[in-house]
């Protein structure tokens, strides 16, 4: 498998699912609306006087990202149930290494796209400075979402044939989530408490380390969840 | 196997509350570390092995080898679930609560829903070979996760006691307790052995079967 064909074919897996998703549009505006929901909830469920905004802005800003994965993952491979879209995709002469990259680089640009979307209505609903702290904020989001994308459409490949698959995939996928979860959440709390980065260097090392090891093994397992 | 070992088991016990010294600062209470250490090592230990087993199962596809993953799995679930009692029976009396938000016993709880998660995955599937691939996978993940579990700790100082036996310098134990957690980690060890044997002997007389009872085995 060559390495300009394996990005290529990935490529166009890719752009497949993003044209399917684009032209119907739901995906992206449920999880825009659930987005707008759990701002509101948040909103509602806070007293002012008790608790400051920048204390929940964190936990906000992780708990709608995560269930918009979620959100994503379940589609991912739902799309390939109907007419055995999926076997037809095994059998085009493409690796299979390009499915998967293919499909994470589509689950990673829709849950981008709510975060895109999150990120200014946060800034906007709670009043919380945002701009400032854009780049290492942007950095933690990519490397968390990189994170359990990465694990979660190698799981979802699993579980989209089984029973209870949309319940199947985040009891499975949750312990992977919470350990990029956790620093994720940690770190966005002290970029919004201005804390130096020197501080959240070790949590920004294991976000990496853990991206970079669970994409080479969700790479290498891939294969097995769809070969017979 | 498991006769012996339990017997043993109900050996270190006696040793455990007799014959080692009671702690100066916490008191009766940490004797539950003879049960809880070991525990908690096999339940992260089982893992790995299941891990390793399920590495092998994909390389191989030899189907003991993912019956002796998933007997490894039901085991390191039931030592999970010792530690994760055990803990908070010490807990309680040290901390005044029986749980908090730590992030070692977050992790350990964790741990237990990987267990879960891998158990749910398999009765979820039902053809066979699906089933082992799938578990193996999930195994792999499971174990390669196991490590960034373990050295999280590390980086979180909590209110959990910070590990003094496997730490870079030498254990900090006297030498009577240390000798009883080595005993109670060497009956964990057989337990833990005896225990896997038995569930491992109970699958392949039970697998067989298994088309004959139909689709319904969650």
């Amino acid at each position: 498998m060559r390495s300009p064909d394996l990005l290529r074919h990935a490529w166009t897996v890719a752009s497949k699912d993003l044209l399917v998703e684009f032209r119907s549009r739901t995906g992206i505006l449920s999880a825009a609306v659930f987005v707008v929901l759990v701002l509101m909830v948040f909103n509602f469920g806070r007293d002012p006087t008790a608790v400051s905004n920048v204390v929940l802005v964190p936990s906000i800003l992780w708990v709608t990202f995560t269930f918009a994965a979620i959100l994503a993952l379940n589609r991912a491979f739902q799309l390939e149930l109907e007419n055995q879209a999926l076997d037809g995709l095994l059998l085009a002469p493409i690796g299979r290494g390009s499915i998967y990259l293919g499909k994470l680089v589509a689950n990673l640009l829709f849950v981008a796209t709510v975060e895109v979307i999150g990120v200014p209505l946060v800034a906007l609903f709670f009043n919380v400075e945002v701009w400032s702290h854009i780049g290492p904020l942007g950095g933690i989001i990519a490397l968390a979402t990189i994170g359990f994308v990465a694990i979660g459409t190698l799981f979802s490949a699993m579980t989209v044939r089984t029973r209870f698959a949309e319940l199947l995939l985040p009891a499975v996928l949750l312990p992977f989530m919470i350990l990029p979860l956790a620093w994720a959440t940690l770190a966005t709390t002290s970029v919004f408490a201005g804390r130096p980065l020197s501080e959240m260097a070790g949590w920004l090392k294991m976000l990496a380390g853990y991206d970079m090891v669970f994409v080479v093994l969700s790479l290498l397992l891939f294969p097995a969840t769809v070969n017979e | 196997m498991t006769a012996i070992a339990l017997l043993l088991l109900a050996g270190v016990y006696v040793r455990a509350l007799v014959y080692t010294p009671v702690e100066r600062l916490q008191g009766l209470a940490q004797k539950i570390y003879y049960l809880h250490v070991p525990a908690a090592v096999w339940a992260e230990t089982a893992m790995i092995i299941v891990g390793i087993a399920s590495t092998f199962y994909l390389f191989l596809k030899d189907p003991r080898l993912d019956r002796f993953a998933y007997a490894s799995a039901e085991v390191g679930t039931v030592f999970a679930v010792l530690m994760l009692t055990t803990g908070p029976l010490w807990g309680k009396p040290i901390w005044g609560t029986w749980w908090t938000w730590d992030a070692r016993l977050t992790l350990a709880l964790f741990l237990f829903l990987l267990y879960v998660g891998y158990l749910l995955l398999r009765s979820a599937v039902a053809d066979p070979s699906s089933r082992a691939r799938f578990a193996a996978v999930l195994g792999i993940c499971g174990m390669v996760l196991v490590p960034f579990v373990h050295f999280s700790v590390y980086l979180f100082r909590t209110l959990h006691p910070m590990p003094i036996l496997l730490k870079p310098s030498p254990p900090s134990l006297p030498a009577s307790m240390l000798t009883t957690l080595l005993m109670s980690l060497g009956v964990f060890t057989l337990l833990y052995v005896g225990f896997v044997t038995q569930r491992y002997a109970l699958g392949s007389v039970s697998e067989p079967l298994e088309p004959m009872r139909g689709t319904d085995n969650a």
